[in-house]
């Protein structure tokens, strides 16, 4: 078998690999869809459910979803974003830097039920939150604390170090070098890695059924110290422990398929502001 | 201009630059040349404090300019460099727009009068010889740019904050011959205002653009003196087998 012959079957069994890959994401999608969008209407995305949520809408959830997206990302984006430029344009390589490193690594790799129980003890109980938005929030953001600070590391450190020196022979402070060269350079794939926060956050069912979910709701929460529904929660509710599981599938299927319309959503602008802002770079 | 006093250099237990003295004349053309790793980016950026970058290192002895000793405590490191501009051997322009590349100096530096910035990026320009070719696409991404063109921008851009002595660590080493020979002629006549330092490994280029050429091996300055001499008649047998090729 001569080189060219070989390479062609490598290239071959590659693509049928990545191609089965799609090909799975696909019937999942497919399948979700197929079985889902049969419930999707108006009343079903405006109206909270009813009947001991065997009828009637999940729109309780889909408002609690978005709180605690917006509320875990209020909390853990600012702070993961500034503790990767600190640990990697301030702090250079030192012991402490690398045990935060490998720390936060190790927190990337905690089963998320554990931030749960966490999240309880420390902000439901200790610091008397309840369970609430506020609560539910800190706890999702903690769980993606270390996603943050990793990809935002990773987006800084592919900036290339000549320009950091080129700004800095001009006489720019570290401060403005950071703040006008490196971290707008970086800001796409920060970006990147927050979508990517966004997605685990609104997909999480652990960390938040300790802390903010609530079986039944019907109400809006007033504040950030009521509890909300939320979708993958209350996807789980009526697929395995509703009143009549068999009327809900349905339902279920129609949960999840908002839930990945949200996250597709969100995923889809960002990219699109990533574009445009790369066109500007 | 320049001058150093019994300069040590060292990368952690490396001995890099040994025991340096040298005073550079202002307003001329300096070249440094030598083998690779013999220590002249090294010592060139003794002159921007560049080197307090990379951790771990240490210097000895004294680094004037003007008789001001640079690595004094009271010394604000970025007002230093703002009057010692840098010209790297790979372009970096900055991913922004050709105006904004040239204007970034002025704005670290506060500056926001905005006909006064639009004035000094076109005077900059003029002088690194690029405005004719960029006057109508100062919008554009500087990334649109030709190597030498971006060489020269990071050149204007250099120029913009009005510095006194510009440092260029082999400025055309990964360009053409054509824009080589752009860079040399605007050398050539930058060299009435400002004083240049260039490390260049292109014997030729030493002998055509500079007044006074410095021959480092190993970490020591073995030789610096008139170009001429340092060519036609150098008093060190190194010299003499370096820029006959015979070594390097
Ligand atoms: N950041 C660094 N850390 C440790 N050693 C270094 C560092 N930079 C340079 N050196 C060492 O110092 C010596 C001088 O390096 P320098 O870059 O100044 O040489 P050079 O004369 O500019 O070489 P070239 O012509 O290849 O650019 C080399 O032996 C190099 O290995
Ligand atoms: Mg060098």
């Amino acid at each position: 078998m001569n080189k060219k012959t070989k390479q062609g079957i490598a290239f071959m069994i590659f693509r049928i690999l990545s191609v089965a890959v799609a090909g799975i994401l696909f019937y999942i999608l497919g399948f979700i869809i197929y079985q889902g969008a049969g419930v999707i209407n108006i009343e079903f995305l405006t109206s909270s459910p009813t009947n001991g949520m065997t009828a009637g809408g999940i729109f309780p959830a889909i408002v609690g979803t978005l709180c605690l997206i917006a509320g875990s990302s209020l909390f853990a984006f600012p702070l993961g974003i500034l503790s990767a430029i600190y640990t990697s344009e301030y702090a250079g390589n030192g012991k402490v830097i690398r045990f935060v490193r490998v720390m936060t690594n190790n927190l990337a790799g905690i089963p998320s039920i554990v931030f749960g129980l966490f999240g309880m003890s420390l902000f439901v109980n200790t610091m008397g939150f309840g369970d609430s938005i506020i609560a539910g929030s800190l706890t999702l953001g903690i769980l993606v604390l270390p996603l943050v600070i990793r990809t935002t590391e990773e987006a800084l450190k592919a900036v290339p170090d000549s320009l950091r020196r080129g700004s800095l022979a001009l006489g720019a402070s570290k401060l403005q070098t950071v703040s006008r060269i490196t971290l707008p350079i970086a800001f796409p794939n920060i970006m990147t890695g927050l979508i990517l926060s966004i997605g685990r956050v609104s997909g999480e069912t652990a960390p938040i059924l300790f802390t903010v979910a609530a079986y039944f709701l019907p109400k809006l929460p007033q504040s950030m110290y009521d509890q909300v529904m939320a979708l993958p929660y209350h996807l789980y509710v009526i697929a395995v422990s509703g009143t009549d599981l068999e009327a809900t599938r349905p339902m279920a299927y129609g949960t999840a398929l908002v839930l990945i319309a949200i996250v597709l959503i969100i995923n889809v602008s960002a990219s699109l502001i990533r574009k445009k802002l790369q066109k500007h770079a | 201009m320049l001058e150093t006093r019994k300069v040590n250099f060292y990368y952690g237990d490396f001995h890099a630059l040994k025991e340096i003295n040298i005073k550079i004349p202002a307003n001329s053309v300096t070249a440094f040349i030598g083998p690779s790793g013999c220590g002249k980016s090294t010592f060139l950026r003794l002159f921007n404090r560049m080197n307090d970058l990379i951790p771990d290192t240490r210097l000895t002895g004294e680094c004037l300019i003007r008789g001001e000793n640079i690595y004094h405590k009271s010394v604000d490191v970025s007002v230093l460099r703002k009057k010692t501009g840098m010209v790297f051997q790979k372009p970096n322009p900055f991913p922004k727009t050709i105006f904004e590349n040239v204007a970034y100096g002025l704005r670290v530096d506060g500056i926001s009068n905005r006909s006064f910035i639009a004035d000094r990026v076109e005077q900059s320009l003029k002088s690194a010889a690029l405005w004719d070719e960029v006057k109508d696409k100062l919008k554009k991404s500087a990334f649109e740019l030709s190597g030498g063109q971006q060489q020269r921008l990071c050149i204007a851009r250099a120029l913009a904050i009005s510095p006194s002595v510009i440092l260029m660590d082999e400025p055309a080493s990964a360009l053409d011959p054509i824009s080589t020979s752009k860079i040399e002629d605007l050398i050539h006549t930058l060299k009435k205002d400002y004083t240049i330092v260039i490390v260049t490994h292109n014997m030729q280029q030493a002998a055509r653009i500079s007044d006074k050429t410095g021959f480092f091996m190993l970490g020591e300055l073995i030789e610096y003196d008139d170009t001429k001499k340092i060519f036609l008649n150098p008093s060190k047998e190194e010299t003499q087998n370096y820029i006959t090729g015979r070594f390097g």
